[in-house]
């Protein structure tokens, strides 16, 4: 209550000085403030030609994991199929040889739906599906917002920032 | 003679209508570097085609009409601006006279007018109609808001403005522009023979050119786009041009009334040619406007709108009374200490 009645105070009761009621001093300072950011530092990226680079803790477009041998890390459990709160995902499993037994037939992220949330990296058991640096998105048809595999598979070198991240986070 | 009114005029309007462009180039640019930004510098070198392209961008838009205007006045309204906004340079002196080939020009294109102050002040208050007109015929609430506010705005601060200039007829006891730069010229410039009368000058051109921080027949929080919300294309181009091109006048006659227009001081003593004295004075008077053109723009990214009732206030309780002072004040001031 003490606080509140001192900030009215200030607001409200200050009498303002003989050059402040002039107003014409108190311009001129304005006039100093903005004349002195004319030469400052200007914050502009110059995009296209500047492009910034996202911490590790950047959220940007969902990625496949894709192991040095050139086969993702997904095991289709469709846990980030049902997690995904825009229903964004579709998982299609099937079997297969190798160790890992099942993986994706179909794995599809619809790119207009997603919220970048990165609830599917959270709850994906394999780390399979995490977060990428990529920000830039664009599509001229809504048939091209949908990302198959062959646009979801990063090679596991080129995510290496995010997965440090992520395990310097787990951890 | 009229052959040579019609080459000056045709060069004033080619002159000024790029340097109106490139204004609005300057006040982006100036608010980019206020707001520590680095504003348009895409279309060409360094932004240099932006005005082109905008431009371009305004003749090819739509020209919508609304249902409810009064077309005929809808039509004319912008006319009206921009014809008062560059008759005023009529008037102004831009240089010396020049001399080519023995035929001596003088660089004001109404040369032989000696009531110039008169007629600038007259066009000023012709100017108010443009936007009115807008306003009311525009069919439109916040059109219609905006020309009230700016008549009322207008008219009370054109009593300012003429008080400020009142000053300066007293002191040089002209109402020629070329004998108020005569004046100045073999005395001090009038920014330092009458301050007050400058500062009311200074303010209430503000108001005259609706510029923040007198903006408020454009208010766009409270007025959508004010008188010229209705008005689209090449009309609301129209009304553009005109707010830069009365910057420019403004700016122009400030120089004259109260920077020694195409003078500089102890410039006479180089003992230049007459031609090079000429090319320097009209140098010396586009630099003073341009200067003075920042002025405007710095003012309009520093200092945020009045109340309308503060706008009122300023005027008739503030700057009203100091005027009528000064003018008492000048007047003691031409009998002790002019002569």
């Amino acid at each position: 209550m003490e606080s509140r009645s001192k900030y009215n105070d200030h607001a409200l009761t200050r009498k303002l000085t003989f050059w402040e009621k002039l107003y014409l001093p108190e311009i001129v300072r304005g006039l100093a403030t903005t004349f002195k950011h004319i030469f400052r530092p200007k914050f502009t990226r110059q995009y296209p030609e500047e492009r910034w680079d996202p911490p590790a803790s950047f959220r940007g477009r969902p990625v496949l994991v894709m192991e040095d041998n050139g086969v993702e890390r997904c095991v289709a459990c469709g846990l980030c199929s049902r997690v995904c709160p825009p229903l964004a995902i579709e998982v299609r499993a099937s079997e297969t040889e190798l160790l890992k037994e099942r993986y994706p037939v179909v794995f599809e992220i619809n790119m207009l739906r997603c919220i970048f949330c990165g609830f599917c990296e959270e709850v994906c058991p394999e780390e399979a599906i995490i977060m990428s640096k990529d920000y830039e998105l664009s599509f001229r048809d809504p048939a091209e917002g949908i990302y198959g595999k062959d646009k979801l598979l990063v090679p596991k070198a080129e995510l290496k920032e995010r997965l440090d991240y992520l395990a310097k986070m787990r951890n | 003679m009229i052959i040579e009114a019609l080459i000056k005029i045709v060069i004033v309007l080619i002159v000024v209508l790029t340097a109106v462009s490139y204004l609005v180039l300057l006040e982006r640019w100036v608010s980019a570097w206020i707001q520590d930004r680095v504003g348009p510098n895409r279309v060409g070198p360094l932004g240099l085609f932006q005005p082109l392209a905008d431009t371009l961008k305004l003749l090819l838009k739509e020209d919508i009409e609304p249902l409810m205007a009064q077309k005929w006045f809808h039509w004319v309204a912008p006319v009206i601006s921009i014809t008062i906004a560059f008759s005023v340079l009529s008037v102004i002196p831009f240089g010396h006279n020049l001399t080519i080939a023995g035929r001596t020009i003088p660089l004001t294109i109404a040369s032989n007018i000696n009531i110039g102050v008169l007629l600038i002040v007259a066009l000023t208050s012709i100017g108010v109609y443009g936007i009115t007109l807008a306003g009311w015929s525009s069919g439109s609430k916040y059109s219609l808001l905006g020309g009230l506010r700016s008549s009322a705005q207008m008219i009370s601060y054109e009593l300012t403005l003429g008080l400020g200039l009142l000053s300066v007829v007293m002191l040089s006891g002209t109402l020629d522009l070329n004998g108020i730069i005569m004046s100045q010229a073999s005395g001090l410039w009038n920014i330092i023979r009458a301050p007050i009368g400058f500062l009311l000058f200074f303010v209430s051109s503000f108001a005259e050119t609706n510029r923040l921080p007198f903006d408020l027949p454009e208010a766009e929080p409270e007025l959508v786009g004010g008188y010229h919300t209705e008005y689209s294309s090449m009309k609301f181009a129209l009304f553009f041009l005109a707010e830069y091109a009365n910057m420019i006048a403004a700016s122009a006659v400030m120089t004259v009334l109260f920077f020694g227009g195409w003078h500089l001081p102890f410039i006479d003593r180089l003992g230049l040619p007459d031609l090079a004295m000429t090319l320097i004075g009209i140098a010396a008077f586009a630099l003073k406007v341009i200067g003075l053109l920042f002025v405007f723009i710095w003012v309009r990214w520093s200092i945020p709108r009045f109340r309308y009732d503060q706008l009122m206030d300023l005027g008739w309780k503030v700057l009203l009374p100091l005027g009528i002072i000064n003018i008492v004040l000048t007047a003691f001031e031409k009998i002790y200490l002019v002569h």
